[in-house]
């Protein structure tokens, strides 16, 4: 399923990143890379963007731009 | 100590690390700001004396990476691979180790003396994050010190350490750098030996470097390397472009995507050497300050309050200071007033200089205090979190969320305004905000609005107002949205943001912050500005003797004369009423000459003759002239009006509103003029700051004509239109 598709609270692992150019290079240097667990912390009031917590840092990226990121959903685990 | 020889030390790191904090720890007040050359990027540099050297600290711009994808990452590439300096002190940030490492692979591939600043590491602790710092000095070879900015813990070992690090011999470390996919690996050594036997002599960067950036398509290094090997760089480059595609056959992807997956991969084996991590149950105060501040229904009400806040005290606090810093001026142009004698270099300096150059540096106070408020922001992490809230809106015009800020400041003075969109990261963010931030009806056109529209359109005055600042508002989004579909077309930024954990600011940052933008602003005043002043002084002020159409002089000796004969034969009673009486006659016949001096000055001959211009807009010259004058200040505008209409200095508040009102302006001509003043090209000051941010000639003439175009165009249909309703 694609990222922007998990809700809040929920926790995925990055399958591809897809899109293409800066951004896609960006959204990998940034750490955002296969293999890695990406949990969704929350949607801006406005339902975009969304904060994520990735290598234990936040970021936020557009719904657009979370559209070109496929993840496996983890079934939440405490 | 006559042999001592400036050792340069560049501070790289990912924004957020502290770097900037560390910065100013070491170099303190001694720094330097400037621009990188040619780009808008900040470059800040100090210089100071330390354990017997002289050393030059660079504050490169945080970045995330050194690919060629913004002006921050070619600036501070370009720095380290031309200016080679003697130690790169990359500063990671301990509780964002394996990001940070991913600059730090970056910055050991280029093979310049690297030392790391292991930041923040006491935070990193206390969320249970534990760093064997010499395992990772190890591992990677590099000399690690920790050091904790907001504490000014470790600045002198770090140093101690880079001193030690630029007098040591050239390393040889060549087998610490990552390692790549076996096939990426043979096609970067495929490369490497092209370059060693063709063109060695000819690049002056290490030959596994070129070979890794030629091989991750990077532009900019290709380019270089053409230019420099010649024909044997075209056999390499199109040896590259084979290798590159038999990867992507067998990767079914880009090699540099490949090679970033591999450049993680290497940080994770290291990640697990040095990194253990206990669970504790802890706190996150900063994620439970989130909860609050970007919640779902608090968020924007918080925000906006934030924002009025800042608004309130830049323009209602920083009016006290302001009305200070008028009367100084005030005060110092009286002292001229009685001490210089009467010449035209008098006029000079009351009027033009000092009546110019005051007439903005009362902006200082809203400067500093907007520029505190936003350093505040900035430091705190809420300028993240407000572009987050705002991002999806201002996304509608195709910018960033953080475009916002200037946007609204731009409501109270451009001036401020046009400066804070040094927040945006990306350079077409930054000139598209500057060039629809003039339409936010600033603060000083409210004057205008308050007479005209006080005076035609009385009860509705409100409305009239409010429609037009929702016009400019409007009119700034039609732009927006042009000028990103033709002109500064692209992609918008990508918003791949970072939100760094609260932090309580520093004091002394917010001061070095706050006072860095002043000291542009002030440096302004003695520049653009007065000469600007100077200018418009001279074209009002001459030419000196102007043939008047009545004899003024004459006019008031007979009215002397014939008050003096009443006087003398009046009781003691009417004497006082005659004297007053006089006054007024008097006052009334040097009205008409200041009138008719300003209409034969060259500003007023320049009014009448662009008046053509404006007659379709339904504008006499009067409104023409003072248009012109608004150049200055916008403000000016009413006050023009004032002695064009020989109001000034009538104690009657609707004198000017009386004389409007019988000169043939009609509420369809007044709206039409206000919009002119609405949209029209910014004032000198706001010039000046355009031309300073966008750092092009083109680009202000652009915003200039722009606006006074579309200023023209809308009071035209205005105007026009109204006439054919029937107005």
């Amino acid at each position: 399923m694609l990222l922007s598709e998990l809700k809040e609270g929920e926790t995925g692992v990055i399958v591809r990143v897809g899109g293409n150019g800066a951004l896609r290079r960006r959204i990998l240097e940034m750490g955002i890379v296969k293999g890695t667990k990406i949990y969704v912390d929350k949607y801006a009031p406005l339902k975009d963007p969304l904060e994520l917590i990735v290598k234990s840092y936040h970021i936020s990226l557009r719904v657009e731009e979370a559209a070109q990121i496929t993840v496996e959903k983890q079934q939440h685990q405490d | 100590m006559s042999e001592k020889k400036v050792i340069t030390i560049a501070l790289a790191g990912n924004p957020n690390s502290g770097k900037t904090t560390i910065f100013n720890n070491i170099t303190g007040t001694r720094q330097k700001v400037g621009n990188w050359p040619g780009v808008t990027v900040e470059k800040k540099e100090g210089l100071i004396q330390k354990f017997g050297y002289d050393l030059k600290i660079v504050d490169l711009p945080g970045t995330y990476s050194l690919t060629p994808y913004s002006i921050e990452e070619i600036v501070a590439r370009d720095f380290v691979l031309e200016e080679s300096p003697d130690v790169i002190i990359d500063i990671i940030d301990a509780s964002n180790l394996e990001r940070s490492l991913y600059l730090a692979t970056q910055l050991r591939e280029i093979d310049s003396k690297v030392l790391f600043a292991l930041n923040m590491a006491d935070l990193a602790d206390s969320h249970g994050t534990k760093i064997d710092a010499e395992k990772l000095s190890n591992l990677l070879d590099v000399p690690v010190v920790f050091t904790v900015g907001n504490k000014n813990e470790g600045m002198d070992d770090l140093l101690k350490e880079a001193i030690k690090l630029a007098e040591s011999s050239p390393d040889k470390r060549e087998n610490r750098n990552v390692k790549y996919s076996r096939d990426i690996e043979n096609a970067i050594s495929k490369i490497q030996c092209l370059i060693e036997e063709k063109a060695r002599d000819r690049i002056n960067y290490k030959s596994r470097w070129t070979a890794i950036k030629l091989l991750e398509d990077d532009k900019i290094v290709k380019e270089r390397f053409a230019e420099k090997a010649g024909a044997a760089g075209e056999d390499i480059l199109e040896e590259t472009g084979v290798l590159r595609k038999s990867l992507l056959n067998s990767f079914d992807e880009d090699p540099e995507i490949v090679m970033t997956d591999d450049r993680y991969g290497f940080i994770a084996g290291i990640i697990k050497e040095v990194r253990t991590t206990t669970i504790k149950k802890r706190v996150d105060v900063s994620r439970n300050i989130d909860l609050v501040l970007t919640n779902r229904f608090i968020g924007f009400p918080i925000f906006i309050f934030f924002i009025w806040a800042m608004f309130q005290l830049t323009f209602t606090f920083g009016a006290y200071p302001m009305s200070w810093i008028e009367s100084c001026v005030n005060l110092f142009s009286s002292y001229a007033e009685s001490v210089v004698p009467d010449s035209l270099f008098k006029d000079l300096l009351i009027n033009g200089i000092l009546g110019g150059v005051g007439s903005v540096i009362v902006f200082l106070p809203n400067i500093l205090i907007l520029f505190f408020c936003i350093a505040l922001f900035e430091d705190t992490g809420y300028m993240a979190r407000a572009a987050f809230i705002m991002d999806k809106i201002m996304h509608l015009i195709g910018l960033h969320g953080k475009s916002f800020i200037p946007m609204l400041m731009g409501f109270g003075c451009n001036v401020p305004a046009i400066m804070a969109t040094r927040t945006l990261e990306s350079e077409k963010d930054r000139i598209l905000t500057i060039l629809i931030t003039p339409f936010m009806s600033c603060s000083a056109k409210l004057p205008v609005y308050i007479v005209l529209a006080g005076t035609f359109f009385a009860a509705k005055a409100g409305n009239v107002i409010f429609s037009l600042y929702l016009f400019g508002i409007i009119l700034s989004i039609i732009s927006g949205r042009l000028f990103r579909s033709t002109l500064l077309k692209g992609i918008d930024a990508p918003f791949v943001m970072e939100l760094p954990p609260y932090r309580v600011p520093m004091l002394r940052s917010l001061m070095i912050h706050m006072w860095d933008r002043s000291k542009i602003f002030l440096r302004k005043m003695g520049g653009i500005i007065l000469v600007g002043s100077v200018i418009v002084w001279a074209l009002s002020a001459f030419p000196r003797h102007v043939e008047y159409s009545a004899d003024y002089s004459s006019e008031i000796k007979m009215i002397n004369e014939s008050f003096n004969m009443k006087i003398a034969n009046a009781d003691e009673k009417d004497k006082e009423l005659l004297k007053n009486e006089r006054i007024a006659a008097i006052a009334e016949i040097e009205k008409a000459m200041n009138a008719e001096k300003t209409e034969k000055s060259y500003m007023g001959r320049i009014g009448k003759g662009i008046s053509p211009v404006f007659e379709p807009l339904g504008i006499d010259w009067r409104g023409s002239v003072s248009l012109l004058t608004g150049f200055f200040a916008k403000e000016i505008v009413v006050s023009t009006l004032g002695v064009l209409y020989s109001t000034e200095g009538q104690e009657d508040k609707d004198a000017l509103k009386n004389a409007l009102r019988s000169s043939g302006m009609t509420p369809l001509s007044a709206l039409s003029m206000m919009v002119f003043v609405l949209l029209y090209l910014p004032c000198l000051a706001t010039i000046a700051m355009i031309r300073k941010e966008t750092a092009s000639l083109k680009w202000t003439a652009f915003s200039i004509i722009y606006s006074t175009s579309v200023a023209w165009i809308a009071a035209f249909c205005v105007f026009q239109g109204g006439k054919l309703l029937g107005y």
